[in-house]
């Protein structure tokens, strides 16, 4: 834990900051997932180096930063969805459960199975509400229908939509809003239960009050899971994070509880950007 | 920048009103010609279509009646029907492209998801793309030189085999530019759920592809089932009912080939029936490919 003891005086529940409300979690979890040494290419163009950063267990990571930066580089590490395309390798050292999960020897698809992922748009597959859940669970486990039926209740609840899909399970998810249409996907991604969620950009594609309800829910989901969530709009990493990163240039310039990056940044760099001077 | 250029006395001459004016005309002069030669060659397209629909539907229902569906080809002037080769035509052109769809979509598949920028996949979309092209009369050649000669004479299988190699290319463009409409993101949120890759494709991809993959399918039945020149050197055709796929066989486009150029007027009113039955057969798998495709949208 690189954290000082002086986020630990930050006592207050919220910290105000040039109308933002920060959270200001005193402590930080112990990490749940541990980068150390990360570069990552691009063929031949380094996009993230020597990257050190944890993701404490159970509480939410933001990662902010300018365009180009690599916050959407180091989520797609985390669960290794770089490697659908030759070319791109990460070198460093990525541990979860003492394993290295950069290293060739990882099993993809189960690493897949503990870090689930939210895309920027909302990917319904094209088939029912149902079969949208149900086709995650089935690649790892072999339910009964009633305890599948249960899953699926579960799974939609825990993502704050059962209410609004209950009376159409079996009705196309293409249907649904864009907003519905993601928290499905956030759905889909606990239905397999994972231990770690990366959110990029979840609510980048969504209206304001869509936005809203997936925050509310990434803030009731990490009391089960790791979250680490790319955003764009510094507010929303305020409002969500606990701890937040700052990245420029492939660089992680700054890591802090949320509070205290937004209210206090130790580099100029982070100074700027959230002040919105570049970016 | 621009505001400050904005506010610039502009460079040049001072605007001038009887210029613009005459650039004005000009450019209304040079849309009228280009919109009515435009229009001209549209006029020409659309009459010499409607001639030649309007000379069918007035021929073909001439010489359609019920004796053209229960009745088999006979010599002239003994009341013969087209049964033969309307039956010919179904069992050659739909187990052809039974054949040939498996077949395409597997390449297609192999080309958009597997081998995208290998050389290899270049290669095979090269060659598929020429054989897309390529007269159907060299494949009904060369079907002849491997199936008919050494086999020892036309046969059913061997127009089947011509019809399946024609409908493998349509099948594989359209297999490999539908997969490729579908959005990366797609794929990565079902690898990301923990998805081998089959999987991916088998279960996903072809579900939201198969509007179009089917689309690819019914122009391609619609194609060969107009194609003649492939049949006349594998199937040959047929005068006697036979369903016996090892045995030379009728169909449709043949038939019309060969009652078209006959000097009797009951054949020659046969073929009119024959071309109006194919034409209404194509126009409808066209019009169900559209709606198919329009409601994918």
């Amino acid at each position: 834990m690189s954290l000082s003891t002086e986020t630990q005086n930050q006592g207050a529940a919220t910290t105000s900051f040039g109308g933002m409300q920060a959270r200001s979690e005193a402590a930080l979890n112990t990490a749940r997932v541990a980068i150390s040494n990360l570069d990552f290419f691009y063929g031949d163009n380094r996009a993230l180096k020597e990257i050190k950063l944890d993701l404490p267990d159970r509480q939410v990571t933001g990662m902010i930063g300018p365009s180009g930066c690599g916050k959407s580089t180091l989520l797609r590490v985390l669960n290794r969805m770089y490697s659908l395309y030759p070319g791109q390798r990460a070198t460093g050292e990525v541990m979860m459960d003492g394993e290295n999960i950069i290293a060739d020897s990882t099993d993809i698809n189960s690493l897949r199975a503990k870090v689930g992922m939210v895309f920027q748009k909302p990917t319904p597959f094209p088939m029912t509400i149902y079969e949208n859940i149900a086709f995650g669970i089935r690649l790892h486990e072999k339910l009964s229908k009633s305890e599948m039926g249960e899953r699926i209740e579960w799974a939609l609840t825990r993502a704050a939509i059962w209410n609004e899909v209950k009376d159409r399970l079996d009705r196309s998810a293409l249907g649904l809003s864009g907003g519905q249409q993601q928290r499905l996907c956030i759905a889909r991604t606990i239905a397999v239960r994972p231990e770690v969620i990366l959110f990029d950009e979840p609510t980048s594609a969504l209206d304001p009050i869509s936005t809203l309800k997936i925050e509310e829910l990434i803030d009731e989901l990490k009391r089960d899971f790791t979250i680490a969530i790319v955003t764009h709009n510094m507010q929303q990493a305020a409002r969500c994070a606990d701890q937040v990163a700052f990245f420029y240039l492939g660089e992680l310039i700054e890591v802090a509880p949320a509070a205290q990056l937004f209210t206090a940044p130790k580099h100029p760099k982070t100074q700027e950007y959230i002040t919105g001077r570049f970016g | 920048m621009s505001l400050a250029l904005s506010s610039m006395s502009h460079p040049g001459p001072r605007k001038d009103v009887a210029t613009a004016a005459r650039l004005g005309a000009s450019r209304k002069r040079t849309d009228r010609i280009i919109r009515t030669l435009c229009l001209a060659a549209t006029i020409i397209g659309l009459v010499l279509l409607a001639s030649i629909l309007i000379t069918l539907f007035y021929r073909g229902f001439e010489a359609m009646s019920l004796r053209v569906f229960t009745h088999v080809t006979a010599a002239p002037g003994s009341e013969g029907g087209l049964l033969n080769a309307i039956v010919g035509s179904l069992i050659q052109s739909l187990i052809g492209t039974a054949i040939g769809t498996p077949i395409g979509m597997l390449v297609g598949t192999y080309l958009a998801e597997y081998a995208k920028d290998s050389w290899l996949g270049n290669a095979v979309r090269f060659v598929s793309d020429i054989l897309l092209s390529a007269p159907s009369i060299l494949i009904g050649l060369f079907v002849y030189q491997i199936l008919v000669l050494p086999f020892g004479g036309f046969s059913g299988w061997a127009g089947i085999a011509a019809l399946a190699i024609i409908v493998i290319p349509i099948v594989v463009r359209t297999t490999e530019d539908m997969l490729q409409l579908i959005p990366n993101t797609l794929r990565e949120a079902v690898v990301g759920l923990g998805a081998p890759k089959w999987k991916m494709i088998v279960l996903i991809c072809w579900r939201a592809a198969i509007a179009g993959i089917i689309t690819g399918i019914l122009l391609a039945v619609a194609r060969v089932a107009g194609e003649t020149a492939p049949l006349l050197f594998t199937s040959l055709g047929n005068n006697a009912w036979s369903t016996d796929l090892s045995k030379p066989m009728s169909s449709l486009p043949v038939t019309i080939y060969a009652f078209a150029g006959s000097p009797f007027e009951d054949w020659i009113a046969l073929a009119w029936a024959g071309a109006l039955l194919i034409t209404l057969g194509v126009l409808s798998l066209n019009i169900l490919a559209r709606t198919l495709l329009r409601s994918r949208i």
